[in-house]
């Protein structure tokens, strides 16, 4: 039965955990994702899930056990943060180039150095390149329903690529939110069964995985890889409606929040996209025709819907919870300028990086935003391309 | 006792083809290590020697299953398809009496250094799975680096013998007792030399429930610089002159499988590879002392462990 639960983002993650039973979970704890592994430790101590679940003795192992598991031929899930994802990061392009349909939960968290517990985007944006799909998330609500939908997209024969879905650390991960937790039978059926594709434990096939590839064809093989995470975004839609249709909540690439009409337009992933629209209420209200914009998925990159969404907008703002040093922009604003560059409109697109180390990020300072957005679409001009949110300077 | 020629009978499981160097020992130890089973068998094989040579797409001399992920990581991998495949089992989507076996294996680059963290997880775990070690004292897939099995004393890339240097200066690391403290069923030592023995450890690894671990001497003509024929003669000097007993410890009892009649000298081991020449130098004879009294004091051990 669906019932309104309130949980935590580690606890509605370890709860889709326990309705999917995977067949193995591999994890090892990190603040802020340890009350996942912690719970799901306990679902299956309580005889809760049937699934094997393995504690190694670091992240690069637990992604190496994930490796070792999909390969053998099953569903596999793991959850990790900041610096484990890390220490993943060589076992994260292995995943993606053996095609292995793994999922992982991130509870996203600042990189050393300095070392902090907090929230921001450093961790998955440093794994933006590694061939795995990612999709954010605004709320519990939506880490739920992400991570479930995030195992049909992974394990779709058409794409089987392995996917993250992040969730604020702290933010998300340890602020309780009243949520609709669906039907376990209803879970388990919109998941569906695992179809093994080559897997090792059918040994009346003698397979070779991973075998060495040099220059005749690497590049063929890499380019067969490009190929699943560009066949996703059918797939992402699809499963997106289908679980609208089937639980109330549909979704795609990106929300639009009061955009029909917006000049101005705020891009903001995650949790602080909450406060944003906070802001554009009241910004409304002060007759300034504002919007916001909060993708989704970052990989694959939406590039020609977001483009065609911002379009008509006379300037933009994208915030970035990371930083590149050295790049033209963070992340989030490099692709969102670049999807705009063939647009006959060209709007005016800025950067504001905020909230490294989970600095806070409130109304008043997306509301300044608000106002640098106006005076841009005035003056035609940029005074600062790429600056800070809420920093001492 | 397995004869010979039964053994040969059987199926290889790591055929011809593979790129290995002429006079490798690799193929020699997996040709036995592979035959100690009847059951299927899945392998994870750790970045190095063997993996490079046995598996260059589009051909592969694996007649089993095989996978490699990286060069850290065999141990974690074999483990995570064992845990699958209980999985599987208890979810009954596999049959209860399926068998199959599980091996990690990777050289001392992989094991002894790199991917000794993974190994020590995945056993301390209880995985049920068997790892091997063919051991060769260096990188020798990367052309002849150090690495902490290489012996006191031999000059390898990045250890090298020169006018103010006798190649390595620090003892090898004692890695089949690392795994012996891990207090797992079944560790042993082994060398290609005496591939009866070899056999018999591999079959008890495989059939023994739990991880088990075997460190095999593994002869390299490439790195030690010997003629590429007498690589299995190399392994024999190394077990009589103690300098590579061959031994076992099930359930944390020791027992010495192969006592020499007589005690070589360590020199005889060392003198026909290149790697050790310069320890043949005036100037050097410090590092020869050292070495046997580094022998001795292990064997001395060794067989007081035995004694217990």
């Amino acid at each position: 039965m669906s019932v309104l639960k309130p949980l935590n983002g580690n606890q509605t993650i370890a709860e889709a955990v326990r309705q999917i039973d995977p067949d193995v979970m591999a994890a090892y704890p990190i603040t802020p994702s340890t009350a996942i592994v912690e719970t799901i430790a306990q679902f299956k101590a309580d005889g809760l899930i049937k699934g094997e679940f393995v504690c190694p003795e670091s992240e690069h192992s637990a992604m190496s056990v994930c490796i070792g598991a999909a390969s053998a031929g099953g569903r596999v899930m793991t959850a990790t943060a900041s610096q484990g994802l890390a220490l993943m990061w060589e076992m994260l392009y292995i995943a993606s180039g053996l095609r292995l349909p793994i999922v992982a939960a991130i509870a996203n968290r600042s990189l050393s150095a300095p070392i902090n517990i907090h929230g921001d985007h450093s961790d998955t944006m440093g794994a933006r390149d590694s061939g795995w799909i990612q999709i954010y998330s605004e709320n519990c609500q939506e880490a739920y329903d992400n991570f479930i939908q995030a195992f049909r997209i992974a394990e779709h024969l058409d794409v089987r690529t392995p996917v993250l879905v992040g969730l604020d650390g702290f933010i998300i991960s340890h602020s309780v939110e009243v949520i609709q937790v669906e039907d376990d039978d209803e879970v388990k059926h919109f998941v569906g069964e695992y179809k093994p594709v080559f897997p090792l434990l059918d040994t009346s096939r003698k397979i070779t995985v991973g075998p060495i590839d040099f220059t005749d064809y690497y590049f063929e093989h890499k380019r067969g890889q490009i190929e699943g995470i560009e066949n996703s975004p059918r797939v992402i839609e699809e499963v997106g409606k289908e679980f609208g249709k089937k639980f109330g909540r549909s979704y795609g690439f990106f929300e639009e929040y009061r955009m029909e009409d917006a000049e101005l337009c705020i891009v903001v992933m995650s949790s602080a996209a909450g406060t944003g629209k906070d802001a554009v209420d009241e910004l409304r209200e002060e007759g300034i025709k504002i919007g916001l914009l909060k993708p989704r998925v970052f990989r694959p990159f939406p590039y020609e819907k977001i483009a065609e969404a911002l379009r008509k907008a006379k300037a933009v703002a994208v915030l970035d919870r990371s930083s590149s040093p050295g790049a033209f922009g963070a992340p989030l604003f490099t692709e969102i300028r670049s999807a705009l560059y063939d647009s006959s409109l060209h709007p005016k697109v800025v950067n504001y990086v905020y909230g490294l180390g989970g600095r806070d990020i409130k109304v008043e300072h997306f509301k300044e935003v608000g106002a640098k957005l106006k005076k841009i679409a005035e003056t035609g001009k940029i005074e600062e391309m790429c600056g800070y949110l809420n920093l001492r300077e | 006792m397995a004869k010979l020629k039964d053994l040969a009978k059987m199926e290889d499981r790591l055929v011809a083809g593979h790129g290995m160097c002429l006079g490798c020992g690799i193929p020699i130890i997996f040709k036995i290590v592979l035959r100690a089973t009847e059951d299927p068998l899945i392998v994870a094989n750790a970045t190095g020697c063997l993996e490079v040579c046995t598996t260059i797409f589009p051909r592969t001399a694996w007649n089993v299953t095989w996978v490699h992920s990286a060069f850290e990581n065999a141990a974690a991998t074999i483990a995570g398809v064992e845990a699958m495949f209980k999985a599987l089992k208890k979810k009954g989507k596999i049959p209860q009496d399926k068998k199959i076996k599980f091996l990690g294996v990777g050289g001392d680059g992989g094991t002894y250094d790199i991917g000794l963290q993974a190994l020590s997880g995945a056993v301390e775990r209880g995985h049920d799975i068997v790892y091997v070690c063919y051991d060769n004292n260096a990188y020798a897939n990367t052309g002849g680096q150090r690495s902490s099995a290489t012996p006191m004393g031999a000059s390898a890339t990045t250890s090298p013998a020169g006018e103010k240097s006798p190649g390595k200066i620090q003892p090898r690391k004692d890695l089949t007792r690392v795994l012996v403290a891990h207090k797992i069923p079944y560790v042993a030592q082994a060398s290609p030399a005496r591939w009866q023995d070899l056999y018999n450890k591999a079959k008890k690894a495989f059939e023994i429930e739990g991880p088990a671990f075997l460190n095999v001497l593994c002869p390299c003509p490439t790195e030690w610089k010997y003629e590429e024929s007498k690589g299995i003669k190399m392994t024999q000097m190394a077990t009589d002159t103690c300098f590579w007993p061959l031994y076992e410890v099930e359930n944390g009892k020791y027992k010495i499988n192969y006592k020499p009649k007589e005690k070589k000298p360590v020199l005889e081991w060392l003198k026909p590879q290149g790697r050790f020449r310069h320890l043949f130098k005036e100037e050097n004879a410090w590092m020869l002392e050292a070495i046997q009294k580094d022998v001795d004091r292990d064997w001395e051990e060794l067989n007081k462990f035995a004694a217990l």
